[in-house]
């Protein structure tokens, strides 16, 4: 079910990004829709990166405007939170100040800032870790922490950058059960780049597949597999489908 | 156990090297190998040590205040020439080869003008002490700023932070450690500068009194001077260090984990 402009929390129209003589993307819309998860897949140097970038408002599109609810925001940072693929917590800051950051630079004072952040560490799982360094958490923890980051920049729509790509196989797939518990929970809106696509059908409820070049959106493939969706979905013949529309 | 056994050998080590030579250069004079008016004894050396010991304090005090002074003046210029240079790369590029050429400069041959102009007192020795000790600062305080991680700068870019939240939250801590590294080697220089600059005109400071127990050939006091130097450069490092473990706490735990 494609998302009508007018529901839409995050919308893009009509983007286009050139680089001298060599067009990265053309006349791309989305729309998503409040507490969607949206996968963009696509091959590398499709354009994934740089479509995050103008939509984070990095980047100035040579065409095109994004709009979060119905305010205009194209090349202005700050409203939509961006999470990259390295967990970038800074190893000089404890967990709780790392998470504490965005608050901090919207102007929160400190003791307020870190408050907050704290009080999200029991449902994100990071109980225990506030005043430890970063260097002295797993893998799994450090993106949780990133996460929560995330959450805390967010106005209600954050982009994931290849988050889980960096863990292995077995931390992934826990991360992605925990994961899809705490966005029921958290209600973020989010739009998310992998090229894994086992992980696109998996957590999504619509992929939108980038691709061409310049990258421009191929097809669009709403995911109905009604949540919470079971363990064993990855082995259905169902999921099987879902993963030929995407090769198509 | 067994794991701590290397790391005390490899503390010890310098000090038994040390003890060696020590022992080498006692017997050498003892044995009257070397004149004693060549080379005075270990023994000797500590006795003009104590006996000196109010007077070398009384020099060494002048000279602390001057390589401290010069110091702090040092790291604050460092920091706001670094800062200002990191922020404008047209700055950075007119200044850094200006920078490279003020340290070919010979100390000896600047010392003497800096008398001329600012006179005997603390002032030239200070000067001296700044224009030796910034450099490594800024230098380091530079690639600190540099090695900031961009994709960092970028996050917080994209969380709306200006340029000021930038470098407090990501470049300062950043070039937290490099900066410590550059003030260690500038904390040995300041001494060592202080020292040349009292040398080369003065009336008090460890330097002066160097070169009036010079000209009595009074190596043993020569020696105890030396020694004391040594010993005020060490204590200026080792109080570095100590202050990078107070600001870079992160640090001190990465290690105790291994």
């Amino acid at each position: 079910m494609p998302i009508s402009p007018d529901t839409a929390l995050l919308r893009a129209e009509g983007i286009a990004k050139r680089f001298g003589d060599n067009t990265v993307l053309s006349d791309v819309d989305l729309a998503i829709g409040k507490g969607e998860l949206v996968c963009l897949i696509g091959v590398s140097g499709s354009g994934k990166t740089t479509l995050f970038n103008i939509l984070s408002g990095l980047m100035q599109p040579d065409a095109g405007r994004v709009y979060l609810r119905d305010e205009e925001i194209t090349g202005r940072p700050g409203k939509i939170s961006y999470m990259l693929q390295k967990d970038l917590l800074l190893p000089y800051r404890t967990v709780v100040d790392n998470v504490a950051l965005p608050l901090l630079i919207r102007g929160t004072p400190k003791k307020e800032a870190r408050e907050k952040a704290a009080s999200y560490f029991g449902k994100f799982g990071l109980s225990g870790t506030e005043n430890k360094y970063p260097d002295k958490l797993s893998g799994g923890m450090r993106q949780r922490a990133a996460l929560l980051r995330t959450y805390l920049a967010s106005d209600g729509v954050a982009l994931l950058d290849e988050p889980f790509s960096a863990l292995d196989a077995i931390t992934k797939s826990a991360v992605h059960e925990w994961y899809l518990d705490i966005m029921r929970e958290i209600e973020l809106t989010t739009l998310f780049i992998t090229h894994d696509m086992d992980e696109a059908v998996k957590l999504s409820d619509r992929i939108y597949v980038l691709s061409g070049h310049p990258g421009r959106i191929a097809r669009e493939i709403p995911v109905t597999e009604p949540r919470p969706r079971a363990h064993d979905f990855s082995l259905t013949p169902e999921f099987l489908a879902y993963k030929r529309q995407l090769v198509l | 156990m067994t794991k701590r056994l290397p790391s005390i050998i490899s503390k010890l080590s310098p000090l038994i090297a040390l003890a060696v030579m020590v022992l080498v250069w006692g017997t050498a004079t003892g044995l009257q190998w070397v004149p004693a008016f060549m080379l005075p004894s270990p023994q000797a050396v500590v006795k003009a040590f104590v006996t000196d010991f109010p007077l070398l304090m009384q020099h060494a005090s002048v000279t602390l205040t001057e390589a401290s002074i010069g110091l702090l003046l040092g790291v604050v210029l460092a920091f706001l020439l670094a800062t200002l240079m990191d922020c404008f790369s047209g700055l950075y590029q007119a200044l850094y080869p200006l920078l490279v050429v003020t340290q070919t400069i010979p100390t000896i041959a600047i010392a003497p003008l800096l008398v001329l102009w600012q006179g005997f007192g603390m002032a030239p020795k200070i000067t001296l002490v700044v224009i030796t000790t910034f450099f490594p600062i800024t230098v380091s305080l530079l690639d600190g700023y540099r090695d900031a991680d961009a994709d960092a700068i970028r996050l917080l870019h994209s969380m709306g932070a200006g340029r000021m939240q930038i470098f407090r939250y990501i470049k300062f801590p950043s070039a937290l450690g490099s900066f410590f590294a550059g003030l260690k080697v500038s904390a040995s220089y300041a001494v060592v500068g202080a020292v040349v600059a009292e040398w080369l005109g003065g009336f008090e400071g460890l330097g002066v009194y160097m070169t009036r127990v010079q000209k009595a050939y009074a190596f043993d006091r020569m020696f105890s001077v030396i020694l004391l130097i040594v010993l005020i450069s060490l204590l200026l490092m080792w109080g570095v260090t100590l202050l990078r473990k107070l600001s870079m706490p992160w640090t001190k735990k990465e290690k105790e984990t291994k």
